[in-house]
């Protein structure tokens, strides 16, 4: 059995997901869809804590919430003119990005509702059976073992590295 | 009233389909670039959720997020850094001035 405050954590937060990534993506204002966004992040990170996986939670709050947001509103600022609204949608587009939506969103929730192996576990019981602690996360990021990811971890190193150098020589005034 | 897996799936669902609508209907460059991070985030939802609820003792799912946020931010400042650059060349970051390479 669930607790109350647990439930009522879930309704809250998967309400605010679903209302602010409808209006993040409906409004005319470029720096209020950033700001939306910025709910939407957060409220995928309470999901993480609420799942039981704190470090993810933080990585979400600290990478997305504090780094790519700053970003968002830094292009935005350099683009344009926050104040003006962008153009209306014409009715051609927005009946094909309906249409997308619509089809796209019935045959993932028909596959979903047909799935045979949702049913059954509850969050208690799968939250029971399993402590998620910052030293098996260490040492499974650094082990060269069947489920280790050395590999991957040094693989990002050197895409982000490529990335610095990228972002830089891009963006550069000649 | 138990949480199950569907009702954390729902959200993630709805996530990813606005994020589809955004990417099809919207012109600006940067908006596209918000869709596109409200259907990267929705994944990685994903990924966790299934590790939580169908392999609650591994660890996979939350090592794929980790990975994807990481790549998502490199992602991120290099399509910034590209649309800057548009935006001095062009001074439009709109999709539909963007026509120097069209044939």
């Amino acid at each position: 059995m669930e607790s109350l405050g647990n439930i009522v954590l879930y309704f809250a937060v998967s309400l605010i997901i679903i209302v602010f990534s409808v209006m993040a993506v409906k409004t005319r204002k470029i720096l209020r869809a950033a700001t939306y966004l910025l709910f939407v992040l957060i409220g995928t990170a309470v999901f993480y804590f609420q799942l039981g996986y704190e470090f993810l939670g933080a990585v979400q709050i600290a990478v997305y919430a504090g780094g790519i947001l700053v970003l968002f509103v830094f292009s935005i600022l350099l683009t344009q003119n926050p104040a003006d609204d962008t153009q209306a949608l014409t009715n051609h587009r927005r009946f094909v990005g309906l249409l997308a939506t619509v089809f796209g969103t019935a045959f993932l929730g028909y596959a979903l509702y047909t799935m045979p192996f949702v049913e059954g576990i509850s969050l208690s019981d799968a939250l029971g059976s399993s402590d998620v602690n910052m030293q098996m996360i260490g040492h499974k990021l650094l082990s060269t073992d069947k489920f280790g990811y050395l590999l991957p971890f040094e693989a990002v190193s050197v895409l982000l590295l490529a990335c610095i150098i990228g972002g830089i020589t891009i963006a550069r005034k000649r | 009233m138990e949480l199950t897996m569907l009702m954390y799936l729902i959200p993630s669902l709805l996530m990813f389909a606005c994020g589809v609508f955004g990417f099809i209907t919207r012109r600006n460059l940067i908006a596209i670039l918000i869709s596109l991070e409200l259907m990267l985030n929705s994944v990685d939802l994903n990924f966790v959720i299934f590790n939580r609820f169908l392999f609650p003792g591994e660890l996979e799912g939350m090592f794929f997020t980790l990975f994807s946020i990481g790549i998502a931010a490199a992602e991120t400042a290099l399509a910034i850094a590209i649309i800057i650059n548009i935006f001095r060349s062009v001074k439009n970051i709109d999709v539909k001035d963007i026509t120097k390479l069209k044939f």
